[in-house]
Parts: structure tokens; sequence; C-alpha cells
């Protein structure tokens, strides 16, 4: 601890006090700038745990070969046909399911000590939430990326080509905007992040399954086909499946949008307001 | 205090419940500009509590506090342009690397890009980082994860820094090389408000002590008057039979002073002596023939100073001591 302590063993006090004295205060940033440097760190944590991508992509590619190969025949006749169908509900669930993701690394975050830094810093205080969006909206544009493109390798040709295929995406990475706040809010009410996972999938299983991703509602007995229906999630796949297919049905498109704004507009307020609180 | 600096720190009444527990209870703190200042206290005492309310992380129940003459409640953000916290969880991106946490905080500060990297490789040589600064925080050892935690807070150099607990769980030479980083700061003129749980810390860096139990400071003052309160140091023995533990009481008693049974049943402390007493306290003991397996002198330990100053307190957190351990 004496002057005699070697480089490598720690801290070097001289160069310490040298790194102390050497700092102006530079002027604070704006709020823009502060959220995108949360994004980048979201972006970080993508790149040093791509594993996580790995668990939001196989469960839908699992889907898609299941539902395609197991049950299309049987469904729709030939598992081309299914497949045509399914798709572009395929890609919405496999994007939702991503949002989940969301509210788990919020919460991972508050179980250490990192946000109390964030949140003693001079800075706009909504940015590490805005920021980690933009983080989380590779996470969704590479999950939707990975169902298409499989689907493609499967025999699958969107009518609307690439185009129809990237609006589609664009909606679903526009719509899991406004969902993942449901998702945030999960994040800072409960205790650990796997209670943050168990609650979301709870929701968004069953929802997902009582829609029209895997099955035409029109061979539903009538309650369930009059839920279905009203599904937003149901809503996003026909908005999708318009998109891909070169007719675009406007209603659904704007209904998915309009869903996506309220959904924001309650749950965004809620989760800065829990955030600053926590 | 003699002192007549201005006071980084000003706090009166400062209080914060949650729920039934009354974590700060009614808090008065006095902190002069350029000092560090010891707050210690056992676990559960309101350490934590009140940094977080000063760092304005969460709002008191009742109270006043100003830093560096900001209000907490209404100057939130001229606060929190002054102060860094290094917490008592530490307050890094685990899944970052050790460059990345300190060019996040660099952009966060409002640093361009390059300068946020040249200020990141520079602190990691100042805290001997480097060779790790590629790798995720969570590979870090305790000791670095702490350096880098400190080295986060001067990314740019702060007017105050809150440390809360900086060495618990770090073995001795990590200790001490955060001491070093302490006393380095604080001589670059940065205010410290040091929580902890150990008086030897306290002892090693703070120019002044509040004592703090159950949300109240008990005691308050230099470390020397704090010790002095309780003694220079405390003699420990350990006897080779525990059966003559009565006898060796006996002698302590009457060669230094009053005596403390240790948990460990051949074991006894004094509390209140000085050196050469001590040293007479151990003689008598080996004239009267009482093998000793060994004996030390040290300073008091926080169960002393607590014992010291409110004379029952050390009985009760030993019963909860006992429970958390079964
Ligand atoms: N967020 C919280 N919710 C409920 N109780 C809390 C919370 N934070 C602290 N406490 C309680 O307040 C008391 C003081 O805690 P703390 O300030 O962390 O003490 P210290 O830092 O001295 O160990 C403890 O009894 C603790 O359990
Ligand atoms: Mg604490």
């Amino acid at each position: 601890m004496s002057t005699a302590t070697p480089v490598t063993a720690g801290a070097d006090t001289a160069a310490v006090r040298q790194a102390i004295a050497t700092t102006a205060r530079p002027p604070r940033p704006g709020p823009l700038s502060t959220a995108l440097t949360f994004g980048w760190r979201g972006m970080l944590k993508v790149k040093h745990v791509p594993e996580q991508l790995l668990d939001v992509t196989v469960t839908p590619v699992m889907f898609l070969l299941m539902f395609t190969y197991l049950f299309g025949g049987a469904i729709a006749g030939s598992t081309s046909a299914y497949l045509d169908y399914t798709l572009p509900g395929l890609l919405v669930m496999s994007v939702l399911f991503t949002t989940v993701y969301s509210g788990v690394s919020l919460n991972t975050d508050l179980t250490k000590g990192v946000v109390d830094r964030f949140r003693s810093l001079p800075i706009w205080r909504p940015a590490p939430l805005l920021g980690s969006l933009l983080g989380d909206s590779v996470r969704y544009v590479i999950a939707g990326t990975v169902i298409i493109v499989v689907g493609v390798a499967l025999g699958y040709r969107p009518d609307a080509g690439v185009t129809g295929a990237l609006g589609a995406l664009a909606l679903v990475v526009v719509f899991s905007f406004g969902l993942s706040w449901v998702f945030s809010v999960l994040g800072l009410l409960l205790r650990s992040p796997n209670a943050v996972m168990n609650a979301g999938f709870m929701g968004i299983f069953p929802l997902t399954f009582l829609s029209n991703v895997f099955v035409d509602p029109a061979t539903l007995p009538g309650p369930l086909e009059a839920f279905v229906n009203v599904n937003p999630i149901s809503i996003l796949a026909t908005a999708c499946r318009s998109l891909m297919d070169g007719t675009p049905d406007g209603e659904a498109i704007t209904t998915s949008l309009v869903v996506a704004a309220a959904l924001a507009a309650i749950f965004l307020p809620i989760t800065t307001r829990l955030y600053r609180s926590r | 205090m003699t002192t007549h600096a201005p006071l980084a720190i000003e706090v009166t009444g400062l209080e914060k419940s949650f729920g039934d527990t009354h974590a700060v209870a009614g808090v008065d703190l006095a902190v002069p500009e350029g000092s560090i200042y010891g707050v210690l206290g056992p676990n559960g005492a309101g350490k934590t509590t009140v940094i977080r309310m000063l760092a304005t992380l969460i709002p008191p129940d009742a109270g006043t506090a100003r830093v560096l003459g900001h209000d907490i409640r209404t100057e939130g953000d001229a606060v929190r342009s002054l102060v860094s916290l290094t917490g008592q969880l530490a307050s890094v991106d685990e899944e970052l690397t050790g460059r990345e946490n300190l060019i996040l905080l660099g952009r966060l500060l409002g640093l361009s890009r390059s300068a946020s990297r040249t200020r990141a490789d520079e602190l990691l040589e100042a805290f001997g980082i480097s060779e790790a600064a590629a790798r995720l925080v969570k590979h870090y050892s305790g000791g670095m994860r702490r350096r880098l935690d400190i080295a986060a807070s001067i990314v740019v150099t702060p007017r105050l820094m809150f440390l809360d607990e900086p060495t618990t769980g770090l073995d001795p030479r990590s200790r001490g090389q955060v001491w070093e980083i302490a006393r380095a700061l604080q001589a670059g003129g940065t205010t410290i408000l040091l929580c902890t749980q150990y008086l030897e810390e306290a002892d090693q860096l703070a120019d002044g002590i509040a004592v703090i139990d159950r949300g109240k400071v008990i005691a308050e003052g230099t470390p020397g008057q704090l010790k002095a309160s309780v003694g220079t140091g405390g003699l420990k023995v350990r006897l080779l039979d525990p059966g003559q533990r009565g006898d060796a009481a006996g002698i302590l008693e009457r060669a230094v002073g009053a005596v403390v049974l240790d948990a460990d049943p051949a074991a006894l402390s004094v509390s209140s002596a000085d050196a050469s007493r001590a040293a007479d306290g151990v003689s008598a003991l080996a004239r009267a023939g009482l093998g000793i397996a060994e004996f030390s002198l040290g300073q008091p330990s926080l169960d002393e100073v607590f014992l010291a100053l409110t004379g029952h307190l050390a009985e009760e957190r030993d019963a909860t001591l006992e429970e958390q351990s079964s």
C-alpha cells in the first residue's frame, strides 16, 4: 500500500489523484442524446449475451415447424397452404414474445445497484426507459427477421415481396413498442426477473393461441370466435397478412396502431412514475 | 468540531418509514465541506436509507436536507449534478465490460465520444483494471468491482461522493486500496459521506463520525472522541482452559476494568483499557498461573462502541444475530 505497490496490484494512488484533478464538468447532454446512449447500452447487452435471442427465436421457429408439418395438412389441406396462412401470424407471435424480455431486463436492472446510479445522475429522467426501448427494437427486428427467413426457406413467398414483409415487420415492431410498456410495468411491480417472465408469458401465451395466428376463427364455436375476432393480436395478424399479401387492410392496420398508442398512453406514464419512486 | 468550513451536508430531523419500519427516525447531520464523514452503524441502522434520500433517490417523509446548498426536495436536479453515488450493491452494469461502463457514464455526463473513451482508459489505468477492461463486470473480483464502481463515480469529479459500505466483503488488501482511493479523493477536494459497519474504517478515514442505530444518531464526534468514550483499545484474552474463565475475569476486573464475557467460552475481553494497564492485566493472569492461549490488544469493535454508548444494545443485537443465524 506504500509507494512500492506495483502498478498491476491495484489502484495507483498518484494516478488516481491525477485523474481526479483533470476533469471539468462538461455541458449536460440533451434528452435525445441521453436516450440514444441508453439505446447503445441495450445493444451492447445483446452483443454480449446473444443467447437471449435464442430464447425468443427458437420457440416461434419450433411452433412454425410443428404447426406447419404436424397440423398444417389437417388444418389447411396442405402444409404449403398452411404456411401461407400462418407465417404472418407467427411473425406477430415471435416479436410479441420478445417484448416480455423488456420487462425482464428492466427488473434485472432493478435487482442490481446500477439503476440507483442512473437515477442519481443529472440526466433527463425517462431516458433510461426510452433508451432501453431502442435497444429492444433491435431484438424485435432480429426475432421477426428470423421467422421470415425460416419461412422463406420452407417455401413461403409473400405476394407483396420484400416490401410486404418489411411493412409487416415494421408494423409489428411499432405495435411492440406500445405493448412493451405493459411488461415494463410488470417488471417494476414484480419481485424477480423470473416472476416477470412467468407472468408475462402467462398473459401473452393464451392471448396468442386465442387469436387467428394458428386457425381461422370461422371454424370456432360462437363465443370463442367473437373473442378471437376482437383480440388485438388477431387484428395485428390480419394486418400483417394483408401487408404481406399485397392487399393492405386499412382498418386492421389503423386499429393495430391505435391499440399500440393506447397501450403506450396508459402504461408509459405508469412506468415512469414507478421507475422514479422505486 | 472546531472547523468553520461551509457545510456540504446539512440535515435536520430527517425521517423515512417503510410501512411499520422507521428506517430513519429523526437524523441530524452537519458535514463540513472537504471532509470525510463517517456514518457508523450496524446492519439495518438506516445508513443506506439516509444516503438514498440525500442522493434524491427517495423522498424523505419529514425533515430538511441541503446538499452543497441545495434543497434535496426542490432542487433535486442541482443536487444530482454535484454528487456521485457508489451504492452498497455495486452500482455498475454487470452485463457490460468495465470499459463500456465508464464510457457509458462519460457519455451520460456529456463527454464527447472520444473524450469519454480517453477518460475511461485513464481511469482504468489509474484504478488498476486495464487488464480486465474488456471483460464483463460479472466476472470481476469483489475488489476490482469496487474499484470500477468508484472510478465510475469520478468520471466527472463530483463535489460530494456517497460511499456506502465500500469495503464490506473485501479482503484486507482490497480494503486498503479502497481506503487509499478515498484519501486521494479527499485530497482532490471531494467531500465524502462514508457509511460503514467498521469502526476501524471510520477511524482510518473519517474526520467526523456519527454513530447511528435504529434510525437515530446516538453519538457524534471525532474518531478520537468516540474511542475515548469507549477506551483506547480492547484487550482480548483466550484461555487454554474455559473452566478458569471465572478466575481470569476476577483478576482482570481488579487489574484493568469491566470485563465482557465473549460467546467463545474460553474468551473474555476488557473494553476499557490503555496499553500499559492491559499489559499489567496479562501479567497478572500469568502470575496467577492461568494458561493463556492468545491475547491481543485492538481497536474496540462496533459492539464495544455500542455497549459503551448504550449499555444494553449489545445484548439485543446478539439476540437479533441469533435469530438471523437460526
Ligand atoms: N425499500 C425498503 N422497503 C422496506 N424496508 C426497507 C427498505 N429499505 C430499507 N428498509 C428497512 O429499513 C431499515 C434500514 O435499512 P437500511 O437503510 O438499508 O440500513 P443499513 O444501510 O444501515 O443497513 C431496515 O430495517 C430495512 O429492512
Ligand atoms: Mg446499507
